[in-house]
């Protein structure tokens, strides 16, 4: 059912190191247009290291090292000239623990991309930020205290204000980095609902170590295991018919 | 298991003595200071405060502390105006830019410049650094700005701007380290929030990092110049030490006094039980006041920073 979708990322070959450990082993994915893409994996598996090289966040730790490629939109975002700053704007990233900026408003929280490529305040700045508001789900939670911290609303509400972080930028492509895990499960609930909603715009990458999470919002699921990908395939099939031995024994809980 | 116990009720007992002790110290010193001062502060009142003359000759006494309290608080500027930009720039090299093998030996350098002692810093003024603050820096300023009141006089290497640049060198240690702890303690996971959105490195630093570490930071600044308004030996070796209203900083390349210098220079030569005694322990009033409240906001700055680390949940 999938068949029709357009690559939009893909990586090739995709090796990762911090200093002499290997993280990554020539890791080859390819993702589609408005899909969710669920990257699944025992702790330490890499699966984390593999969405930080799809932004160029991986290279921030020091002595990390990537090599191979990551096409965007069949360009390489490790090639000569490119701007990390650049893909950053267009591959947006959700982390683990919500981190809205504590010294910033919810208002500001949303609008600091768009201030940094020099948007200034007004009428269009509000649009951006009440319709990325509204596609996180949480305007309605948050219209009349946008002046407060963004540390000031819940756990859950904090993580769907860094997707409106996030989605202010109008990114192509939206990574997700275990974003329920720090999360209650009527937290949890509605961000998966809200991946739902946000492949209809974006391309949406997310990682997680909850495999029933992967079963309910992945079109597409890969299964990595120590640095290498052992399989990948539409998500169904992951779960119901999986190839690998391997895969089987992880998504039964004979491991990890 | 009775025998521990009645141990560590001794122990907690004597502990609790010594730590009483550092109180009492404070008490102690703040009441004889107050009542050493007050013979000056009832002979002359608010002249002690706002009046420029000093005179120690019997007879004609007459003590006025204002020159010597800009004085401190001139050269603690100049020491924070020069002092401060680089010890942000240390700060935000050795936290945020450089690989730990380069950051961890110059901040122990770094450090070490407190471990100089303070007449160290001052030799060093009067026979080395005072000639290099002549040539490159006073005749270039009285030479294109002397126009100006305030870069008047002869350049002479030993005033109020000597002392000034002296101190903030003095400062550095101080301000750098505590600043880098505070960048240190902002939490990774608001530099990486501000990477996802596209900032670059330098906006990581100034929008987030920066402001992040704000409170603390300012709370460093404070505990250099609290640092700066206490130092003695090194400022009174270079400040030229003029004494009544000529002490009064109007113009950054005359000689000058502090309230520290001015005690260290005259306390010596003044007989116990005069007034001129009493006007000296005033001004040690002046200064423990002055350096108290300065240190006081500076802990509260710099321990709520350092308290709220941790994740953004909160």
């Amino acid at each position: 059912m999938q068949s029709n979708h357009t690559e939009k990322m893909s990586s090739l070959g995709l090796s990762a190191w911090y200093g002499e450990k290997q993280a990554l082993v020539n890791v080859s994915i390819s993702m589609k247009a408005n899909s969710v893409t669920a990257i699944i994996g025992p702790s330490g598996c890499g699966k984390s290291t593999y969405i930080r090289c799809l932004n160029r966040m991986h290279e921030l730790v020091p002595k990390a090292t990537v090599t191979g490629q990551v096409l965007l939109d069949k360009e390489d975002i490790y090639g000569p000239g490119v701007d990390p700053v650049m893909i950053r704007r267009r591959v947006g990233m959700v982390f683990q623990k919500p981190n809205p900026f504590p010294t910033m408003s919810i208002y500001d929280n949303v609008a600091a991309g768009l201030k940094l490529t020099g948007m200034r305040r007004g009428k269009s700045l509000d649009d951006i930020v009440k319709s990325s508001l509204e596609q996180a789900g949480l305007w309605d939670e948050v219209k009349y205290d946008l002046k407060k911290p963004g540390t000031s609303v819940s756990g859950g509400q904090q993580q769907r204000l860094c997707i409106a972080r996030a989605i202010a930028l109008q990114p192509e492509v939206i990574l997700m980095d275990e974003p329920c895990s720090a999360l209650d499960p009527v937290a949890t609930a509605k961000i998966e609902g809200l991946m739902a909603s946000l492949k209809e715009k974006y391309t949406v990458v997310v990682v997680t170590h909850n495999m029933q999470q992967a079963s309910r919002v992945a079109d597409f699921t890969a299964f990595l295991y120590l640095g290498k990908l052992i399989e990948y395939d539409e998500t169904t099939k992951i779960f119901e018919n999986p190839k690998e031995d391997l895969t089987e024994r992880y998504i039964t809980g004979k491991f990890g | 298991m009775a025998n521990f116990s009645h141990g560590d009720q001794t122990f907690k007992i004597l502990a609790g003595i010594l730590a009483g002790s550092a109180l009492a110290i404070l008490f102690v010193a703040g009441y004889t200071l107050l009542t050493g001062a007050l013979p000056v502060l009832q002979t002359f009142g608010t002249y002690f405060f706002i009046g420029t003359n000093w005179n120690p000759v019997v007879g004609r006494e007459i003590f006025g502390a204002l020159p010597y309290l800009l004085g401190t608080l001139v050269t603690s500027a100049i020491a924070l105006i020069i002092g401060v930009p680089i010890s942000l720039g240390i700060a935000i090299f050795l936290s945020e830019m450089s690989p730990r093998r380069v950051s961890v030996p110059i901040s122990y350098l770094v450090e070490l410049l407190a471990a100089v002692p303070s007449v160290v810093y001052g030799l060093w003024g009067v026979f080395v650094f005072r000639f290099y603050v002549i040539d490159y820096i006073e005749k270039p300023l009285s030479d294109y700005l002397g126009w100006i009141p305030t870069f008047s006089g002869t350049p002479f290497g030993l005033d109020v701007l000597s002392a000034g640049i002296i101190l903030s060198i003095m400062i550095i240690p101080t301000v750098s380290s505590i600043s880098r702890e505070i960048i240190t303690a902002v939490p990774n996971s608001i530099r990486e929030g501000a990477y996802s959105i596209g900032a670059t490195r330098w906006e990581v630093i100034r929008n987030w990092v920066i402001t992040y570490g704000r409170s603390g930071i300012f709370g460093a600044v404070i505990l250099g110049l609290g640092r700066a308004v206490g130092e003695t030996m090194a400022v009174t070796m270079v400040i030229g030490n003029t004494v009544g209203p000529a002490a009064v900083p109007t113009s950054l390349l005359k000689g000058g006094q502090t309230m520290a210098s001015l005690i260290a220079n005259g306390f010596i030569e003044a007989s116990p039980g005069t007034l001129e005694i009493s006007a000296y322990i005033g001004i040690g009033l002046l200064l423990m006041i002055v350096a108290l409240i300065i240190n006081i906001a500076a802990q509260v700055l710099v321990t709520r920073v350092l308290k709220v680390k941790g994740g953004a949940v909160e």
